[in-house]
């Protein structure tokens, strides 16, 4: 382990670890939306999503973050989906 | 006349560098020629007018122009060095009901009248103090350190002045040690400024310099060498809309020192 770090190899950074802590606690603090709230919204998004698309429900990403509008560059909350798509279902291809 | 631009120092989090920031801006800006106040909205804990070097020479303070036992003229402190310079002090014994945010616009829509620059220094929170502080700004300038609880405090306060109308605040981040970045145990500026979203507008390191220069009571800014007075005259420039390339926080220093230690295989 210590020729590791000699070397400069470890990847555990420090910063690392503040920057991922700080984006989870950030979106807690960002919504008012309470973690049960999140889990209903996630719910019926995999229900729609799954009616079209085959999806990785353990892939399933749904968080509330902060981007800059694109027309005018105001900070704003979204809501990101990220869903991995298995494969289209059969009846719509 | 009245075209003044007021503009709130703020933070969330204590002790990140709003008062030195709220001083160095301050005269920065009157370096470069500009009528400007500084006003101490830390009502109970006043200090501003120590970082200053002013302290000596209070006589009225804020809560005494709003409640007019003295004209405004009077409660206007001159400073030391720059002509074009004055600071307007915190009371320091009373609470932070002492002042209304409706006190506080129209106090800042006076100084408009004499002024190229209102620069408000916030206290620590978002409480009333905070809500009177921001009351008459213009534009935000956000003061953050790189750690977890400054930035998520910053974050917490980017959102209440967007709530209240002032938008598109811009960020500055103080006390950066640029060994600590290197090594990857500290945050750097393009990490927070992603985190944030919000624009930068510059960046302090972290210099021992603004240590002895408040212990004397003369913002760095005003001296030649030190790399954080030089950072704050980028600041100055920039607000004033002059183009300036982002700070090197490579120092001469630092290469030597590396250099020495290659050769001595320390």
């Amino acid at each position: 382990m210590d020729l590791f770090k000699a070397f400069g190899k470890n990847k555990t950074k420090s910063k690392n670890v503040a920057k991922e802590r700080l984006k989870l606690v950030l979106i807690r603090d960002r919504s008012d939306l309470s973690p049960r709230f999140i889990e209903m919204i996630k719910g019926d998004i995999i229900r729609v999503v799954n009616e079209y698309v085959e999806i990785d429900s353990e892939g399933l990403d749904i968080k509330l973050t902060r981007m800059k509008r694109e027309y005018d560059n105001t900070p704003v909350s979204a809501l990101v989906a990220n869903i991995p798509i298995i494969k289209v279902k059969d009846n719509y291809k | 006349m009245g075209i003044g631009k007021s503009i709130v120092i703020t933070s969330g989090k204590g002790g990140v560098g709003k008062t030195t920031t709220t001083a160095n801006i301050g005269t920065g800006l009157a370096m470069l020629g500009y009528k400007v106040v500084v006003v101490d909205t830390d009502i109970g804990l006043r200090n501003l007018d120590v970082v200053m070097g002013l302290e000596n020479r209070i006589v009225y303070d804020i809560v005494d122009v709003v409640e007019g036992n003295c004209r405004l003229k009077q409660g206007l402190i001159k400073d030391k060095r720059y002509e074009s310079l004055y600071l307007l002090p915190a009371a320091q014994t009373k609470d932070k009901t002492a002042v209304s945010p409706e006190q506080m616009v129209e106090l800042v829509s006076k100084l408009r009248e004499d002024f190229d620059y209102i620069i408000i220094d916030s206290p620590a929170g978002i409480e009333q103090g905070f809500k009177n502080s921001i009351a008459g700004a213009d534009e935000a300038y956000i003061v953050t350190t790189p750690e977890i609880s400054a930035v998520r405090d910053a974050d917490r306060v980017i959102g209440i002045l967007e709530a209240n109308g002032i938008n598109e605040p811009k960020l500055i981040i103080n006390r950066i040690r640029h060994e600590m970045v290197k090594r990857g145990d500290m945050m750097n500026v393009d990490d927070i400024v992603d985190i944030l979203a919000i624009d930068l507008l510059g960046i302090i390191p972290d210099d021992e310099s603004i240590v002895i220069s408040t212990n004397k009571g003369e913002p760095v800014v005003a001296e030649e060498k030190p790399l954080a007075a030089k950072a704050y005259r980028n600041i100055c420039n920039r607000i004033v809309g002059k183009e300036v390339e982002l700070l090197n926080l490579e120092t001469n220093e630092g290469k030597l020192s590396k250099i020495i230690k290659l050769l001595f295989n320390k």
